[in-house]
């Protein structure tokens, strides 16, 4: 299934992968670093925090309007962690526990408003690209069969960093929890309470719009 | 999303039903409608490849490491929390 996509769905003779991400193999040692943590150890902290600042800063600036008000939910969401760790049951993954709070802060201290909702296109591929028939009018372009620099991950990384902030929030909050984060469907539908086709349809365009501005500093076209 | 009423989907279709093959949400018919059309196709074939790049690449993210100070500052951080 799609959740797990990026550990099992690796395209066949796809040697461009050159760093892995690691915190989709990082469940063990959230454990192992909870226990410390419950006895107030504080390398703990600052490694639980090491690993998650980054992705949490990325997530909670879906929601607010600033960076620095971003900062401050992220923050609370540490004290908050600190003080509830003894609450945490392990029934969901850490990180998703970790993820929810945030979420519920960001909420609460952004509310960012929508003046005028970005706009969303409708369409994953712009029509233009294709014929009367509904047929591509022009050959994709096989991205995998180019040289192995043009796809190295680190390479690309901000390039994706950049596109992912343009994408419209909800998309991104979306795209940044199952393809960033790695959650399962479930799991980014707990985080963000919407519904796992709501779910769908954002990662659908997320996912899309993604791949459109990739293709755009591929070169061609 | 889409709703396939006839027996063959054109690509522009396709594309719009990469995300639901992915996430296994196709109906097994859909499923069966869509794969036929990726052997003979191969744009779409080298389409989902690219959706599939995009995600692994989004996937190999870097995450930026906590310079010294920064580790030092949450430290005391902590310190106050535990204290408080
Ligand atoms: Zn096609």
């Amino acid at each position: 299934m799609a959740g797990n996509y990026a550990v099992n769905g690796r395209p066949e003779g796809a040697g461009f992968l050159l760093r892995w991400r690691p915190t989709l193999r990082a469940v063990d040692a959230d454990v192992e670093m909870l226990a410390l943590l419950r006895d107030g150890d504080e390398e703990a902290f600052v490694s639980l925090v090491s690993r998650y600042q980054q992705p949490m800063l990325r997530l909670a600036r879906s929601f607010v309007p600033s960076q620095a008000v971003a900062e401050e939910a992220v923050q609370d969401t540490w004290l908050g962690m600190v003080r509830g760790i003894e609450r945490f049951e392990g029934r969901s993954s850490f990180k998703t526990w970790l993820f929810r709070i945030l979420v519920n802060r960001a909420r609460s201290a952004g509310t960012r408003e929508h003046p005028a909702a970005p706009t969303e296109p409708l369409h994953a591929v712009d029509p233009a690209r294709f014929n009367d028939q509904g047929q591509w009018a022009d050959p994709v372009d096989r991205w995998i069969e180019e040289s192995e620099q043009r796809l190295d991950a680190a390479a690309w990384s901000p390039v994706l960093k950049a596109a992912l902030e343009d994408l419209p929030p909800r998309q991104r909050q979306v795209v940044l929890l199952r393809d960033v984060e790695g959650l399962s469907n479930e799991e980014a539908c707990a985080v963000l309470g919407i519904s796992v086709g709501n779910q769908r349809v954002l990662l659908h365009r997320g996912r899309s719009q993604l791949r459109e501005i990739l293709e755009s500093k591929m070169g061609k076209r | 999303m889409l709703s396939l009423r006839h027996k063959d989907i054109v690509c522009q279709q396709a594309v719009e039903l990469v995300t639901d093959y992915l996430e296994g949400a196709l109906s097994r018919r859909d499923r069966r409608r869509f794969e036929a059309h990726l052997r003979a196709c191969p744009n779409c074939t080298a389409y989902v490849e690219q959706i599939r790049i995009t995600i692994l690449l989004a996937g190999a993210i870097d995450a930026e490491d906590l310079t010294p100070k920064a580790r030092e500052e949450l430290r005391d951080l902590y310190r106050g929390w535990r204290r408080e």
